[in-house]
C-alpha cells in the first residue's frame, strides 16, 4: 500500500512537488506559515503588507523549489526568501516613514541604557490570554526600528539561535548580539511599566522609578 | 580570589548575553555578584527574562484571522 501523503517526510514532499504534484505544495509549507509571516512582519512592521509579502514569498518558493539544495533547513530557506521579498517591498514603498531619512537601517550610535527600573514581577501564565497585554506587546515590537525588530523577531519570537538569525538576515553574529541587546532593553523599557499596575488596574498612569 | 566589581553600565552591555547564558564564567560571576546588591539591574534582568518568555510563547504572535484560507486561495489561483 502506498504511504498516505499526509505522513510523507518533508524531503519526499519537496521531491514530489518538484516532479509536478503541485497540489502537495500547501501541505509542504503549511507548518511554516507563521514563521514566514513573522519574518515578513519583522522587516515591514505592518500586518497587511506582511501578509501580502508572505504570500509572494510562498509563490516564489514554489517557482524556485528546484533551486533548494538542502544545504540549510527548508524553513531557513523559506524565511530567507521572505526577508528578501520584504526588503524589496520596503525599498519600493516610498511612503515608508523611515525611507526618506535613513531607510531605518542605520544603527543608533552609542549604547542604549535602560531608562525605567520598575520591577517587572513574574508573569502569571493567564496574563498571556489578556488581549491588552498582547496588544501592548505587538505595539512595542511594531515601534522598534526595523533593524532591531528583525533581529528580535528571528531570535526571540521565532526561537532561532544567533547563527541562524545571522544567516537569514545576512549579517554577522556580533551584529546580531548588539542589535538584540538594544531591542530587548527597549522592549523591556516599553513593557515593564505595564507590570507596575497600569495593565491590571486599567489606570492610564503608572509608577516609574528613575533613580539616576 | 575576590570578585572584581563592575558598574551598572557594564552589566547592561552584557545583559542580553547574560540571560542567554552566553558570557564567560568569570564575567558571569561578576555580573551575578553585582545583581545581588543592585535592585535596579536585577529588575532589568528579570524584566528581560520575562520579555523573552512572553514573546517565546506561541500565542504572542498569531497569524491574522483567515491567513491560511487566503493563502490557499492565492495558491489555487496560480495553479499550485
Amino acid at each position: 500500500m502506498p504511504t498516505p501523503v499526509q505522513s510523507l517526510p518533508e524531503s519526499e514532499l519537496i521531491q514530489r512537488v518538484r516532479d509536478g504534484q503541485a497540489e502537495l505544495f500547501y501541505q509542504l509549507i503549511e507548518p511554516y506559515q507563521r514563521s514566514v509571516y513573522a519574518a515578513a512582519y519583522a522587516v515591514l512592521g505592518n500586518e497587511a503588507d506582511a501578509e501580502d509579502v508572505a504570500q509572494e514569498a510562498f509563490l516564489k518558493a514554489y517557482s524556485r523549489l528546484h533551486q533548494f539544495r538542502g544545504e540549510s533547513k527548508f524553513s531557513t530557506w523559506l524565511i530567507q526568501i521572505a526577508v528578501n521579498e520584504a526588503r524589496m517591498r520596503r525599498r519600493k514603498d516610498r511612503k515608508n516613514l523611515y525611507e526618506s531619512i535613513d531607510d531605518g537601517y542605520l544603527d543608533d550610535s552609542g549604547d542604549y541604557f535602560p531608562c525605567d527600573f520598575a520591577d517587572w514581577r513574574e508573569i502569571p501564565s493567564e496574563a498571556l490570554d489578556r488581549r491588552q497585554l498582547r496588544e501592548a506587546l505587538s505595539r512595542a515590537i511594531g515601534s522598534l526600528k526595523p533593524l532591531y525588530r528583525e533581529v528580535f523577531i528571528m531570535r526571540d519570537v521565532q526561537g532561532m539561535n544567533v547563527r541562524e538569525t545571522a544567516e537569514v538576515l545576512g549579517i554577522n553574529q556580533p551584529l546580531v548580539r548588539t542589535r538584540l541587546l538594544r531591542a530587548r532593553l527597549q522592549l523591556r523599557d516599553a513593557l515593564a511599566p505595564g507590570y507596575d499596575g497600569a495593565w491590571s488596574t486599567g489606570s492610564p498612569s503608572y509608577k516609574k522609578v528613575r533613580p539616576f | 580570589m575576590p570578585i572584581i566589581e563592575i558598574s551598572c553600565e557594564d552589566v547592561w552591555r552584557e545583559i542580553s548575553n547574560y540571560v542567554d547564558g552566553d558570557v564567560d564564567p568569570v564575567l558571569r560571576e561578576r555580573i551575578a555578584a553585582h545583581l545581588k546588591s543592585c535592585a535596579h539591574c536585577s529588575a532589568v534582568v528579570d524584566g528581560t527574562h520575562n520579555l523573552i518568555r512572553l514573546v517565546g510563547d506561541g500565542r504572542s504572535f498569531d497569524l491574522p484571522n483567515g491567513f491560511s484560507e487566503r493563502l490557499k486561495q492565492r495558491l489555487a489561483k496560480t495553479g499550485r
